[in-house]
């Protein structure tokens, strides 16, 4: 009776001993991490240091998906390769009348930002010549400081991975470099109002 | 002293060891009982977590997988949204309530749009998140969602009388849904309204449900239970953005590691305009809005 009493102490405190342990490391639950990434930290997601490429090292290429061309509107060549370019300011009424310029047009016009000479091409106001997937080097010489968010990660949409690859996309996926600014769009529905019983 | 020392009453081997025997039979019972979930051994983890994929599968008769990810090292996640851009489409709160398996009847959503009025500014008295007009934005008004505001000094924590809530280390504050009895305490606790309560059994049809769980997040929730925001941890936990923010229209969410210099969030932090909602609460929020223009 007696060592058995005491066999069952013993036991009690020994697993008294193993929980209080087992709790104080599980729980304190309110401390904040601020130590930085252990190098034994077992099998689990890549840990934070992003080695991604990061967008925002000024001239470095970003990568972006292929611009939203209209269909069948690209090469522009395949038209205009047999047209003499005329470079006087108009308003255009043999073909792109669909496109209405809102964006500073009271300044611009289309040959300020596509290129005469080579028509698949735009121009910076060096008279550089881009690509169309290269577009934000183009909207970035006015937007400098959206240009700088964007290459952040800050303006625009993104997905992919918070700690590595981000996709990024290009102005013209959001903004019509015609009219950029955004139109109103519907709304999802609006929560339920809570309702009382009996009413 | 030696005096002292007899007069002091004497326990007896018999008192003694009854009393051994009592502490121990005491102890021995409260260790056999539940635990919090992040408080049981790995192994018996894996078990309960084995059992609530049996359950779901048994109930929407289909494959539920519940991960135990844990935290990060070295992360501390934080979340900023853009007010100056956001429009009001709501497409986060659905987007939400997909990822999230939110009770689709009775309707719960984890994040609120709230609309307010240009001249008023942000003010939560004459806020109204029932605006239903044909399309947003709507002239003079500007928009501010609210979910968790995941506090570094959280009060809904500090309130739960059966500690089944607490900020995880990488400061994404959880609920254990087992050990929650209902009581919403937290509910009142919270200044910002993010905690939300199941009245009913909660309804998902099962074409719907994300498989894709986490036992501290989106896992099917019962009738009775208090449901928060967790920054999608089943997604964040794996490097993924929250669903809120790839769905966002016009870009305003941004997330990511408040440690990492390099990160969306430090670059907001560093070089625009950023408020928490109620700073005079002293919550500390790891949720920033700013203004990019």
């Amino acid at each position: 009776m007696r060592s058995a009493l005491i066999t069952l102490g013993i036991a009690a405190a020994a697993s008294g001993l193993y929980f209080a342990a087992g709790r104080g490391e599980a729980s304190a639950p309110a401390t904040v991490q601020t130590a930085p990434a252990q190098a034994g930290a077992p099998a689990q997601p890549a840990p934070v240091p992003s080695a991604a490429p990061k967008a925002d090292a000024p001239g470095q290429r970003v990568e972006v998906p292929p611009p939203p061309f209209s269909d069948g509107i690209f090469p522009c060549s395949e038209c205009h390769a047999q047209l003499t370019p005329n470079r006087t300011r108009r308003v255009l009424t043999d073909m792109h009348q669909d496109i209405v310029l809102k964006h500073d047009e009271e300044h611009r016009w289309c040959l300020d930002c596509h290129d005469a000479s080579d028509r698949d091409k735009l121009h910076l106001a060096s008279g550089e010549l881009v690509s169309f997937d290269e577009s934000y080097r183009l909207c970035g010489q006015c937007h400098g400081e959206k240009y700088r968010d964007w290459r952040a990660g800050v303006h625009g949409r993104r997905s992919g991975q918070w700690n590595g690859h981000k996709s990024y996309l290009l102005c013209a996926h959001c903004h019509s470099p015609h009219q950029p600014h955004f139109q109103p769009i519907e709304p999802k529905p609006a929560p339920k109002r809570p309702t009382r019983a009996g009413r | 002293m030696d005096s002292t020392l007899e007069k002091k009453p004497q326990v007896t081997r018999r008192q003694f060891a009854s009393c051994a025997a009592a502490a121990a039979a005491g102890f021995v019972l409260t260790a056999c009982g539940p635990r919090r979930l992040h408080e049981v051994p790995t192994d018996r983890l894996k078990l309960a977590l084995a059992a609530m994929e049996r359950e779901y599968r048994a109930k929407f008769g289909k494959a539920v997988h519940v991960a135990d990810t844990p935290a990060i090292p070295g992360v501390l996640f934080a979340y900023a949204l853009d007010i100056s851009r956001c429009v009001g489409c709501r497409r986060c709160v659905h987007a939400c309530v997909d990822e999230n398996n939110q009770s689709r009847d009775p309707e719960v959503q984890w994040i609120r749009v709230l609309q307010m009025e240009k001249e008023k500014g942000v003010d939560f008295g004459h806020a109204n998140p029932y605006y239903e007009p044909a399309t947003v934005p709507e002239d003079g008004h500007f928009y501010v969602p609210v979910a968790c505001q995941q506090c570094r000094n959280p009060p809904c924590t500090k309130v739960c009388p059966t500690g089944a809530t607490w900020t995880e280390k990488d400061g994404i504050v959880v609920i254990d849904y087992d050990w929650c009895i209902g009581c919403r305490c937290c509910m009142a606790a919270c200044p910002y309204g993010a905690r939300h309560f199941n009245w009913g059994e909660p309804t998902i049809p099962s074409g719907v449900l994300n498989t894709e769980t986490h036992y501290l997040g989106n896992r099917p929730r019962p009738k009775g239970v208090v449901e928060k925001c967790t920054w999608c941890i089943q997604r964040t936990r794996n490097g993924r953005y929250p669903a809120c923010v790839e769905v966002c229209p016009v870009g305003a969410r941004k997330f990511g590691n408040l440690l990492d210099p390099d990160s969306e969030i430090r670059y907001i932090i560093e070089h625009k305009r950023v408020m928490v909602l109620k700073e005079e609460l002293n919550t500390v929020p790891k949720f920033f809005y700013f203004y990019a223009t």
